[in-house]
């Protein structure tokens, strides 16, 4: 198998797991964690793209991952914040649609 | 094309910027009139941009001289001029309420400027994007801004609003870069343009295309991914609620048609046309029969928010039929600067509601203050225009959406413009009537009302007027919106 093959088919489990999280998890911090599973199946889909020709690697999706990585990281940041407010304010750990 | 006179669309992304890193350095009590000088600024801004883009066609610039795909383009068209010209209008009015509404309320309120200001920005960067990864990244900042400001009352209910945005927020940012990372790895090209020339119609395009689509509906609250809208954009200070409604939701829609216009075009059979219109559809009608239920004024005008945002995909049924797209583009495109403007006034006179009696209860509104008939005068103004009623750009909009629907034989749609805009009606009169009702025996319940301050009750009222003013001079934003438009269209 191809490494471009391999990370694709690495991506794919990632973003099966990520989405699972997403519907059967109702915990705040594990849909969080899903949802970076998921944004992180994106990124290697796009290192898979990078080294589709043997030979050369294009750096454009390369720079796109990197700027990723960034937003995700604030994005997750904020998150674990919101949810700890959330927590404090309200005892909750999940969303009060998914009682039950 | 680099040349220094487009030098106003980095302007316009870069000055409302720069005031929220200074604003978030200073603290507004430093300096109350920072946001007021980078918000004139930025308008200069943006008033030169449309200027260049009536006088000349299309404007580009390459951010430090570089050319894509290693640098940054920022593009204008007549349909950019627009967007960024509304949201100008938006955000001064947001700007002017802000500083009088959260005066007096601590140093929490404060951490809105930077917030607001980002967000602005955001928006003007959406609109002169012209490539999908840059796209994806203002599409998280607006939402990465948009977020805490629903969050900023901090009780139990605008924290859970915000929650379940930020979630789905990601999810919806997470299916566009996956859709872009499909396009980019079938095409080579992250440029809207050079994606539509490249991607053609087969399934990974379709596949990348459904991806794309379906991240940027939820974003706006477009049938059945709405859920999110209501209790977040009800759960904001008043301002807040403005620039989310009139702004940021409909940079979604404005995305919707953007890429199925410019980079889908291929993909837009009668069978997606349709589909894509039918959810508009069902938003307009669910939306609308919502804010008939709704039992507090901020609800009915989120949910109107839902039904109103349906209306611009009504024109991706019509865009592929020759006798109605010319028409129906027109419609939708003047569609969603009527309703930003007309929104943005009544989520402001919304506030006055709320900032003067301390609730917004409709049974509670019988027999308003005398001082608050500016604002619901200002409510009832800009309803007109959300109903359609002339002389106002909402009726202008539908009207053009009418016509082309009927000129292209697709009359199911010119059944939901009109169905909805009777809707409008009967959920703005519920609000009204019960506003110029007399006071219940015993005279107003509750708290006396607090006095306003004059800015926030002149606010409305000239965005209501902006909307009169665009119903009966509807000539150059048409002819700026002819610039660059797609030939079809055209």
């Amino acid at each position: 198998m191809t490494q471009a093959g391999l990370y694709t088919l690495a991506a794919s489990a990632l973003a099966g797991i990520g989405v699972y999280g997403l519907l059967a998890r109702r915990h705040l911090l594990r849909r969080i964690l899903a949802v970076n599973l998921l944004g992180n199946a994106v990124f290697l889909l796009l290192v898979a793209f990078a080294r589709r020709q043997p030979g050369y690697v294009d750096p454009v999706p390369h720079a796109m991952v990197l700027t990723g990585i960034v937003v995700a990281v604030s994005a997750t940041a904020f998150a674990l914040a919101l949810a700890r407010r959330y927590y404090a304010e309200t005892g909750l750990d999940h969303l009060p649609e998914d009682e039950g | 094309m680099a040349e220094l006179g487009a030098l106003s669309l980095p302007l316009a992304f870069f000055l409302p910027l720069l005031t929220a890193l200074a604003a978030f350095l200073l603290g507004a009590r430093q300096a109350p009139w920072l946001a007021g000088i980078g918000a004139l600024a930025t308008v200069a801004a943006v008033a030169d941009a449309v200027r260049r883009v009536a006088a000349h066609g299309p404007q580009a610039y390459h951010l430090g001289g570089w050319a894509p795909p290693l640098g940054v383009e920022l593009y204008a068209d007549g349909l950019a001029a627009l967007m960024l010209a509304m949201t100008a209008a938006v955000a001064l009015a947001v700007t002017a309420y802000a500083g009088a509404y959260l005066h007096g309320q601590g140093q929490a309120a404060e951490r809105f400027w930077p917030l607001w200001l980002v967000q602005w920005a955001a928006l003007n960067g959406t609109f002169l994007s012209a490539d999908l990864f840059n796209l994806y990244v203002m599409l998280e900042l607006v939402t990465l801004t948009a977020v805490p400001l629903v969050a900023m009352a901090g009780d139990r209910a605008s924290l859970g609003a915000a929650m379940r945005y930020l979630l789905l927020a990601l999810i919806a940012s997470l299916a566009y870069l996956l859709g872009v990372a499909l396009l980019y790895g079938g095409t080579g090209t992250l440029h809207l343009r050079e994606v539509g020339e490249l991607a053609g119609a087969g399934g990974p395009t379709a596949v990348a295309a459904a991806l794309v689509t379906a991240g940027l509906l939820l974003k706006a609250a477009i049938f059945p991914l709405h859920a999110w809208l209501a209790p977040a954009h009800s759960s904001a200070p008043a301002p807040a609620s403005a620039a989310l409604s009139a702004l940021v939701a409909q940079a979604g829609v404005y995305l919707v048609l953007r890429l199925w216009l410019w980079a889908f075009p291929a993909l837009l059979s009668p069978v997606v046309g349709w589909g894509l219109g039918g959810l508009g559809a069902a938003s307009v009608l669910y939306g609308s029969l919502q804010a008939l239920r709704q039992s507090r004024l901020k609800p009915v005008i989120a949910y109107s928010t839902v039904a109103q945002l349906g209306y611009p995909l009504l024109l991706l049924p019509l865009a592929a039929v020759p006798a109605a797209a010319s028409q129906a583009w027109q419609g939708a495109a003047y569609f969603i600067v009527a309703h930003g403007l007309a929104k943005a006034g009544a989520f402001l006179a919304a506030g006055n509601v709320y900032y003067s009696l301390g609730h917004d209860r409709l049974a509670g509104l019988r027999g308003l203050a005398p001082e608050l008939s500016a604002s619901v005068l200002a409510l009832g103004l800009a309803w007109v225009s959300l109903m359609g009623l002339p002389p106002t750009a909402g009726f202008l909009a539908k009207w053009q959406l009418l016509s082309g629907a009927l000129a292209g034989g697709q009359w199911p749609w010119a059944v939901v413009v009109v169905l909805g805009g009777l809707l409008a009606a009967g959920y703005g009169f519920r609000v009204l009537a019960t506003a110029h009702a007399a006071a219940p025996p015993g005279g107003p319940v509750g708290r006396p009302a607090r006095r306003l301050p004059w800015r926030m009750a002149a606010t409305p009222l000239l965005l209501a007027l902006a909307v009169y003013l665009l119903g009966v001079s509807a000539v150059p934003a048409l002819r700026l919106l002819g610039q660059g438009a797609p030939e079809a269209l055209g």
